[in-house]
């Protein structure tokens, strides 16, 4: 009793202190601490937990919730995994014996090099917004300050910032190392990291920004200021168009590869190509279910398309092999399973199974006319198909989701912000393929134009290519001194 | 003393060996090797690149006999390694000088 008279005497005093020492101090509300919350307002935070919603107020605000936190921590694993090793051994087992360690150090140097880009300003200019630009984000997350375990509320309720930071890096990694394909076996390992490291800021971070980021241009579903109204779910412009294309770009400014058309260049190894396969068939849950940034009913929704169209693309590649061709070959499911998630990518969570199939079966047959036929026709020599696969299967991506759209799968579609911009009209009554038309034409422009300029410059500044000498011998050697497979 | 060369389809090989140890044919080498006769090679296509493999993998089976093995040896491998098929291999037959067995440096026909 006599310690309470105690506390309250000195709680007095400090009061009184308060009002001595000043106005601003005075103000603050020292002796009357926040109501504790009550019962409903801790079982809403609770529902909003369940529901993937805004907490609002409450205990549960500025707090990651585990599920998805826990989900999107594996997905960020699963799509790293995509790159080490499963895009390095699909694109390794495809080179000739002598470069398979040239596209795994090149896999592994891309990684590095944007994860450190990725820290010193890559996150804050795709998902800042302090530039209060729909091209470029922001300086508030540079050295990814302030990037931490609390949610960063413009993109995800309850998923700590610092995972979704890991999660959209390991995009701005796969997305380069994908252009490694077009140009395998004949493009120096410096002059790749180079085109690297300025393709990154020129197209990279503002294409994601205006895509993903909270005041982009194009982001449909969470600007609601959006001048394009495009969607893409998982990244078909964002990753596979401008990868693709940029691919396309530098290949032939690079030139073909010495004996192009002449000398034997089939695959090493479709053992190896295969097992890559498979590990991006698995990686790509996390890219296209993750891509929900919640364990929740648009990432079941995203599982279950992705698998869907991966599985038909691949068979539909396999069968038109075997129909006009007389043998379905490994490479042809491969790459049929590649296209089928390239092209359900921008969609993965935005159309239902029907939706799906109808991409697998035109995966599984575009993108295999354009690897077959068009190179032949044109003769450019995108060594490992990055085009054929990836332009075109994100190109084909992004013009059938404006098509297949459907509304019932993704409440983002019709909720407030798509219907402030118009979207969730455009959805309901159609006419989306327009708008996914505009992204397109504005991811085709961006990526070839700034290809051009930093393909030409790094030329100028330290070469493209390797010697022939060394080339002939192999980049395993000359770039790395090292060899693949000893005997 | 002769010198025979088989050069013979892989899938072969187990049955030209039973049929090569039934005639009394003790010891053999063999070899796994690449090459082309009539059958010429093949072709390889990956998404749409088409490449001609000229050389065919065969297994190569290397014997030496005494001279009154030389016909049924012969005939042991022509008859299990025939499938009459193009790409059923050749049979070469070389005279052989001499033969040493290097643990008891015996020499000639009680060397093979």
């Amino acid at each position: 009793m006599k310690s309470l008279l105690n506390l309250i005497r000195f709680r007095l005093g400090l009061v009184a202190l308060l009002f001595v020492t000043g106005t601003v101090w005075a103000q603050t509300p020292a002796a009357t601490p926040a109501a504790p919350p009550t019962a409903e307002e801790r079982i809403a935070a609770l529902e909003a937990y369940i529901n993937n919603a805004d907490p609002v107020k409450g205990p549960l605000v500025g707090v990651a919730g585990p599920g998805h936190n826990a989900w999107m921590m594996t997905s960020a694993a699963l799509v790293l995994f995509m790159t080490l090793p499963g895009l390095a051994l699909f694109y390794g087992g495809l080179v000739r014996k002598k470069n398979v360690l040239s596209v795994l150090a090149q896999c592994l140097g891309i990684t590095g090099l944007v994860t450190i880009m990725w820290w010193a300003f890559g996150y804050s200019f795709v998902f800042g917004k302090s530039f209060n630009s729909p091209f470029l984000g922001g300086t508030e997350f540079l050295f990814l300050k302030g990037v931490t375990s609390a949610p960063n509320t413009d993109y995800a309720y309850w998923v700590s910032q610092n995972v979704f930071s890991m999660y959209q890096m390991m995009f701005a990694i796969i997305t380069p190392a994908l252009i490694v394909g077009a140009v395998a076996e004949r493009m120096k390992f410096s002059a790749i990291l180079l085109f690297v490291a300025i393709w990154m800021i020129v197209v990279y971070f503002p294409l994601a920004h205006m895509v993903w980021g909270a005041t982009g241009y194009m982001n449909g579903v969470w600007n609601a200021d959006a001048a394009i109204k495009a969607i893409d779910f998982a990244g078909g412009t964002v990753v596979h168009m401008s990868s693709g294309w940029s691919a396309l770009v530098l290949c032939i400014i690079l030139g073909p590869r010495l004996g192009f058309g002449k000398e034997k260049m089939a695959p090493h190894s479709m053992v190896l190509c295969m097992v890559g396969t498979g590990m991006l068939w698995v990686g790509w849950y996390g890219f296209n279910a993750g891509s929900a940034v919640a364990a929740d009913g648009v990432a079941a929704n995203a599982f279950m398309t992705t698998t869907m169209a991966a599985a038909v693309a691949a068979f539909t590649w396999g069968m038109i092999e075997k129909i006009f061709r007389g043998h379905a070959s490994i490479l042809g499911f491969c790459s049929g399973a590649v296209a089928g998630l390239v092209v359900i990518t921008p969609a993965a969570g935005f159309v239902d199974t029907t939706g799906a199939m109808v991409i697998g079966v035109l995966a599984g047959a575009v993108p295999y006319l354009a690897c077959t036929k068009m190179k032949a026709i044109f003769g450019y020599d995108d060594a490992l198909d990055t085009f054929g696969v990836h332009a075109v299967g994100g190109t084909l991506g992004a013009l059938l989701t404006g098509f297949l759209v459907a509304k019932d799968v993704n409440g983002n579609l019709t909720a407030a912000v798509a219907t402030k911009n118009g979207l969730a009209k455009l959805v309901t009554d159609g006419g989306l393929w327009l708008e996914q038309v505009k992204a397109i034409g504005l991811t085709l422009v961006l990526s070839l134009v700034a290809t051009v300029v930093i393909a030409y410059l790094v030329k100028a500044l330290i070469g493209l290519r390797p010697t022939p000498e060394a080339e002939s011998q192999g980049l395993d050697i000359t770039d790395h001194q090292e060899e693949g497979y000893i005997n | 003393m002769k010198f025979i060369t088989a050069i013979i389809k892989p899938f072969k090989l187990d049955e030209v060996k039973e049929a090569l140890s039934a005639v009394g044919i003790e010891g053999m080498t063999v070899t796994e090797v690449k090459g082309y006769g009539r059958q010429k090679g093949h072709t390889e296509i990956y998404r749409g690149s088409e490449y001609t493999v000229d050389f065919l993998p065969k297994v190569k089976i290397e014997i030496a006999v005494t001279d009154d093995l030389v016909g049924k040896a012969v005939e042991a491998i022509t008859k299990s390694a025939k499938t009459g098929k193009i790409g059923d291999g050749k049979i070469f037959v070389l005279p052989l000088e001499e033969v040493i067995r290097i643990r008891t440096d015996e020499r000639g026909e009680s060397a093979v």
